[in-house]
């Protein structure tokens, strides 16, 4: 058993977990967090998404153990505009993948907003990159939808980063941290 | 009064599901929890010759490995029976764990049962267990030269002929004779398979994400042999299911047995890998078809047949010939359906069964023919148009095929399109279009509903169906709030649950029409009773119903539709097979649409996006425009991995499927999918309640076909063999 | 999954000290180590978690290189100015492997231990020679679609899933490696072996050796670089080919190039026959496909990858074809 302290959703957490538990398990069977999904448990499908200091990871392939003293956002400690953009452009049908949907967004909103560029970014050199249609379905292709709310998804984060760039916001990951 | 009914209002689950704040199968805490592993067959066929559990019970907190040694005793998998229609739910014929014999390379062999699910994953790890292998037959190419004819049942007819096809197809002046092969196919919905299961005084509750919660209860009444009022089925969120969580699977079963043997509440979410190994999917297929055509087009001869497969064990025919018996109004028809039968896992509903693949096949024969005719696709289509049934003459209840084709024509800027293949160059792109009709029958089901009208202005609806993403708790809140004349957010939907009235299993794009029609009833015996009260209440009259309530000094009012009792059940069900049968004889009903899409093809590499898509539907009245929309687009995008990467391999020496994962299977990601636009003709059906047809099927049809089309367009290759992978292009 | 003693090394020596237990790994990113260890192709009794090792920082080398410290996120690399600007094809082999929350999680040592994404490797059931010596190849025979054309043999055809190291390969990289017995370096086209007949070995590496950087030297024409690859879908999947180069040409001859490929081989692989066709050779597309084909001459196809030779002749040409037109190559 290990004793891993995690700072989860602003909330200092403490457990005692054997090596082996994934940070989707501790969160999922430990401390009743279940609004991080399990859908392949080997990486291929992001419904695990979770924010580790600010940047997207898939909770199934963390042990518990390594993330020791990290700040960890799961969606239950999201309150951000994107959600409601989620449900006005019907960004989901059955809701498992959503949690990972929304968190993965979120991350990949600040890595562009950090300037790191895609897979389909032309012109690596360039200073800014447009975060276009194209770009957003490439840098969430993480995250498999068997419902096929692919369209939805991409408008809630297209209208999530026009009301950002309007507002010159920040990313908000946690409720009453900004 | 329809103030909601066909408006795109958002979802009441919305929130729930955007905060995780919507609990699933394997999400509900019990005190004692234990937790179950698999153990699977790597046979084929065998019998079990050694089993040691001796290392996986040494494992720290393992709390029972069970096997067939020492598994409580399972009654055996029901027969069949068109009098108890839960009876086809079975997953399989196995009975799990009271066996020593194996059939399908996969199989649950030994559930391990610990206080943790890494000490059960463990365990399961070290169970060891030794066959001796029996003859198998596992490899649908090399048995599908054997196939025998599908028997026709009360639901599906394996074949049917008008006229003499072949020799109309020998005579015509211009013939195609074409060979169609798709590969098996997974739903993969996102959330594995999971029970959570719980045994108290005999009584089991059970949470499984189930498409069919009824028939998950009553199989298991039957398999455990206690009274069903003694189960308790909850699913409330089912995280997608596709058809693959319409049957009884083993893990529903095993999570079942394991807390009965244990006594402790169990939980079992299967891993993804044990989806693939013990829930059935989509039949690879080989399809035939063949049409004639005199110059001016019009077709002569048709001919569609097809191969398919089931398990021994389990599994049923799919409709693949469905289709090619109601789009073309050809002179001679002919359909076939053929099965043979593997020693594979049982095959399954996956969405639109049958229609699916089977539109691929008539849809790019189609095409060709219109290639070989020197004729336009849609004007094709247009000139063999049927006026009634081609088969037998029967009337459509609803057809607007031809609208869905116009409408997209135009909005799709057909017109301008150069047919001739690899004429649109866009850089290294080859650009090509296509089109392709969609079609898919429509069902109803029987429904069971109770609303309930409060003083305070509120509105219980109460009817056991599920949610699987189709968005029904919305839909039927708006139906309820236009009946009733209330805000829709005063409308309370209750589903998910064996103890409300019983739905109907998700299946068939049949749930929302089947529960409307029931509430639309009730919300009418309800105003009706409202309105009586309002006549002997002073005061009350030209008040709403709320008011009326309250003048009346009356808390709530309640209307029902359907019975649960034993006798209410069955003439529920009597009522349910006359109007199938009445209506069968007087109508062809079906949802149809036009998929009309642009592809791109890498001239150098063949690599294929889809670049456009347009689909037209005539699906009747749309009650809600952004849910009926949503799915309609689901479909497509399913449509799209099926075309373009979909294919589960299963090892032809050992039928052992050797992609069991989500990296290896391909489905459509984030990129693979451009902007799909969305039309319906919104014109209700007259036959159908409120006019409604369902939108969860039609839109996966015609799908494949429309690429298959446009990347003939684009490259000038027609590709026969799904899925269209780059290699095919080369 | 097996229960493991876990282990933090809070610097090097403290780790390689560690990796002298029996049954010991180092613990990366987790992206694949995890996932074989919850499939039980790997069970190791003790796990080293490297990821607090300070070696996480990119640094300027004299002369315009890198050195790149085996920690470093691989989403950390791909997004570096310098990677950007001096090697891009080596931003977008990165950006083109997994997804984004993977590429946050993956270093780049681990990212160079990568193992096969073969069927039969992962599946316990079936017989491969890597996973278990002497057990067959149930590849040969079966689904092999994804195996390997060059480099292969008869106990494994199997292909590295990596595209890093295709860029890495191209590059002239050298991998730095530390053991209580000092600090060596293997360039990375060394670093990963053929399988001969001993498949089970896939790299240089001591078993108590540890990755503690790669070495990017300064290298002019991978400035005019590009990274392409194809696979099944348009995004997170494995490549079937994939095609790093770097061209400069000047007066319409090849005065420089770099050639290396992926989703072929049984390692990360260097077109080394390739190049020599090309140095010197007028820039042209017959040029391109004369050497595409002298690298696949001696490929050998399995009864279900032969479009692997045809597509990786075709991915050279147009890979090339493309940095002479918009690389800025000539």
């Amino acid at each position: 058993m290990a004793d891993v302290h995690l700072r989860i959703n602003g909330v200092d957490r403490r457990l005692e977990v054997e090596p082996r538990v994934s940070l989707l398990d501790a969160l999922r069977e430990r401390l009743g967090l279940t609004g991080t999904k399990k859908g392949c448990d080997q990486g291929a499908c992001g419904a695990c998404t979770v924010l580790a200091d600010g940047e997207r990871v898939l909770s199934c392939l963390a042990l518990a153990v390594q993330y020791e003293g990290r700040e960890i956002t799961t969606i239950e400690g999201v309150a951000d505009p994107i959600q409601r953009a989620f449900v006005r452009h019907d960004g989901f049908q059955c809701g498992y993948c959503t949690s990972g949907q929304i968190c993965s967004a979120l991350g990949m909103l600040a890595e562009h907003a950090a300037g790191a560029p895609s897979a389909v970014t032309e012109g690596l050199a360039a200073a800014e990159i447009e975060l276009t249609e194209a770009e957003i379905r490439e840098r969430m292709s993480g995250n498999l939808c068997r419902c096929g709310a692919y369209n939805g998804i991409v408008a809630a984060i297209q209208e999530t980063q026009e009301t950002r760039v309007a507002e010159r916001d920040v990313p908000t990951l946690v409720e009453g941290r900004r | 009064m329809t103030t909601y009914v066909g408006e795109a209002v958002d979802r009441v689950d919305g929130t729930a599901k955007t905060t995780g704040g919507a609990r699933f199968s394997a999400e509900y805490p019990y005190p004692d929890l234990a937790h179950a592993a698999l153990v699977h067959a790597t046979v084929a066929r065998g019998r079990i010759t050694r089993l040691d559990t001796t290392a996986a019970e040494a494992v720290p907190g393992v709390i029972a490995v069970l096997t067939h040694r020492n598994a409580p005793p399972l009654k055996p998998a029901p027969r069949v029976t068109p009098l108890n229609l839960a009876t086809l739910a079975s997953g399989t014929s196995v009975n799990y764990l009271n066996t020593d014999e194996v059939h399908w390379n996969g199989q649950p062999v030994a559930v391990v049962v610990a206080e943790s699910p890494e000490a059960a994953q463990e365990a399961a790890h070290l169970v060891e267990v030794a066959y001796a292998h029996l003859p198998a037959t596992v490899d649908f190419a090399a048995a599908e030269p054997d196939a025998k004819p599908q028997k026709s049942n009360l639901i599906m007819s394996g074949g049917a002929v008008k006229g003499d096809p072949e020799a109309a197809l020998a005579a015509a002046p211009v013939a195609l004779d074409l060979r169609y092969t798709t590969p098996p196919h997974h739903h993969n919905a996102i959330e594995p398979h999971a029970t959570t299961a719980h045994w108290a005084d005999g009584r089991l509750t059970l949470h499984d994400g189930a498409q069919n919660i009824y028939w998950t209860r009553d199989h298991l009444a039957m398999r455990f042999g206690i009274p069903k009022d003694d189960i308790r089925v909850l699913s409330p969120f089912v995280g997608g299911a596709f058809g693959g969580k319409t049957m009884v699977w083993p893990g529903t079963i095993l999570a079942a047995m394991a807390a009965k043997a244990t006594g402790r509440p169990v939980r079992l979410m299967l891993t993804r890998e044990g989806v693939y190994r013990t829930v059935g999917g989509r039949t690879p297929s080989t399809q035939r078809v063949a049409v004639g055509a005199d110059e001016s087009g019009r077709m002569t001869a048709l001919i569609h047949t097809s191969v398919t497969l089931t398990g021994r064990v389990g599994g049923g025919p799919e409709q693949v010939t469905s289709q090619t018996r109601h789009l073309y109004d050809a002179a001679a028809i002919r359909v076939q359906q053929n099965l043979v039968e593997l020693d594979v896992l049982s095959n399954t509903v996956m969405r639109a069964p049958g229609e699916s693949i089977g539109t691929f096949a008539l849809e790019a024969t189609v095409d060709e023919l219109a290639y070989r005719l020197g004729v336009d696709p849609i004007e094709l289509r247009a000139r063999n148009e049927p006026a009634r049934n081609p088969m037998d003459g029967k009337a459509f209840a609803h057809r607007k095929l031809r609208e869905c084709f116009e409408q997209g024509a135009k909005e799709f800027g057909w017109a301008g399109r150069n047919p001739e293949p690899r004429s649109t160059r866009d850089g290294r792109w080859l650009v090509g279009t296509g089109v392709a009709a969609a079609y898919h029958p429509s069902w109803q089901f029987p429904a069971n509903v109770t609303v309930r009208l409060s003083a305070d202005g509120t509105a219980l609806v109460r009817c056991g169906f599920h949610e699987m993403g189709m968005g029904g708790a919305t839909a039927q809140a708006q139906i309820a709030a236009d009946a009733l004349g209330l805000p829709v957010e005063a409308v309370t939907v209750e589903y998910g649950d064996t103890r409300l009235p019983t739905g109907p299993g998700a299946g068939g794009s049949a749930q929302t029409a089947s529960v409307a029609a029931a509430l639309v009833a009730a919300c009418e015996k309800l105003t009706r009773l409202a309105r009586a009260l309002a006549r002997r209440t002073p005061g009350a009259a030209g008040a709403s119903y709320p008011e009326i309530l309250r003048l009346a000094g009356r808390d709530s009012i309640e209307a029902r539709v359907g019975s649960d009792t034993r006798l209410g059940t069955a003439v529920g069900q009597l009522r349910f097979a006359g109007k199938l049968m009445s209506d069968r004889r007087r109508w062809v009903k079906a949802a149809c649409g036009a998929q009309f899409c642009e592809v791109r093809v890498d001239a150098d590499t063949g690599e294929v996006r889809v670049t456009r898509w347009l689909g037209v539907f005539d699906v009747g009245r749309v009650i809600n425009a952004k849910t009926a929309a949503s799915q309609l687009r689901g479909g497509i995008v399913m449509g799209i991995g099926m075309a373009l990467a979909e294919e589960t391999l299963v090892d032809p020496r050992t039928g052992r499927i050797m992609n069991a994962s989500l990296s290896e299977y391909h489905v459509p990601v984030h990129a693979d999918v451009p902007a799909i636009e969305i039309r319906y003709l919104d014109d209700p059906d007259p036959t159908m309640p409120l006019g409604l047809i369902g939108v969860g099927e039609v839109s996966i049809t015609g799908v494949a076909g429309a690429i298959a089309n446009a990347v003939f367009h684009a490259t000038g290759r027609r590709i026969r063999d799904l899925p269209i992978t780059l290699d095919k292009l080369l | 999954m097996k229960d493991f003693a876990y282990l933090s090394a809070p610097d090097v020596p403290t780790a390689l000290q560690a990796i002298a237990r029996p049954g010991a790994r180092f613990l990366g990113g987790g992206t694949n180590l995890v996932d074989l260890m919850r499939q039980n192709i790997e069970r190791p009794d003790t796990v080293i978690d490297i990821t607090r090792l300070p070696l996480d920082r990119v640094e300027e080398l004299p002369g315009g290189g890198l050195r790149v410290g085996a920690l470093v996120r691989n989403s950390h690399l791909a997004a570096h100015r310098a990677v950007r600007e001096r090697y891009p094809m080596l931003a977008q082999a990165i950006l083109a492997g997994a997804s984004g929350q993977l590429r946050n999680m993956a270093t780049v040592g681990g990212n160079l231990l990568q193992r096969t994404r073969c069927a039969y490797f992962t599946d316990l059931s079936a017989g491969c020679n890597k996973r278990q010596p002497g057990s067959g190849c149930d590849a040969v025979g079966g689904f092999n679609r994804n195996a390997a054309v060059l480099g292969a043999s008869a106990s494994c055809v199997a292909t590295h899933p990596s595209d890093m190291c295709v860029a890495l390969a191209a590059l002239d990289a050298v991998v730095e490696l530390e053991s209580v017995r000092g600090v060596r370096r293997v360039p990375l086209t060394g670093f990963h072996r053929l399988p001969g007949d001993t498949p089970q070995v896939e790299t240089e590496i001591a078993a108590d050796e540890l990755i503690t950087a790669v070495e990017l030297p300064a290298l002019p024409v991978a400035a005019a670089s590009r990274y392409r690859k194809i696979r099944d879908r348009a995004s997170y999947a494995f490549a079937l080919v994939s095609v790093a180069a770097a061209m400069h040409a000047r007066d319409g001859v090849i005065t420089d190039i770099r050639l290396a490929l992926g989703g072929v081989a049984t390692r990360p692989w260097r077109a080394h026959q390739a190049e020599r066709e090309l140095l010197g050779a007028p820039a042209t597309e017959e040029s391109f496909r004369r050497a595409a084909e002298a690298e696949l001459a001696a490929a050998v196809p399995q009864s279900q990858n032969g479009f692997k030779i045809e597509l990786a002749q075709r991915a050279i040409t147009a890979t090339l074809r493309q940095l002479l037109t918009e690389g800025g190559a000539a």
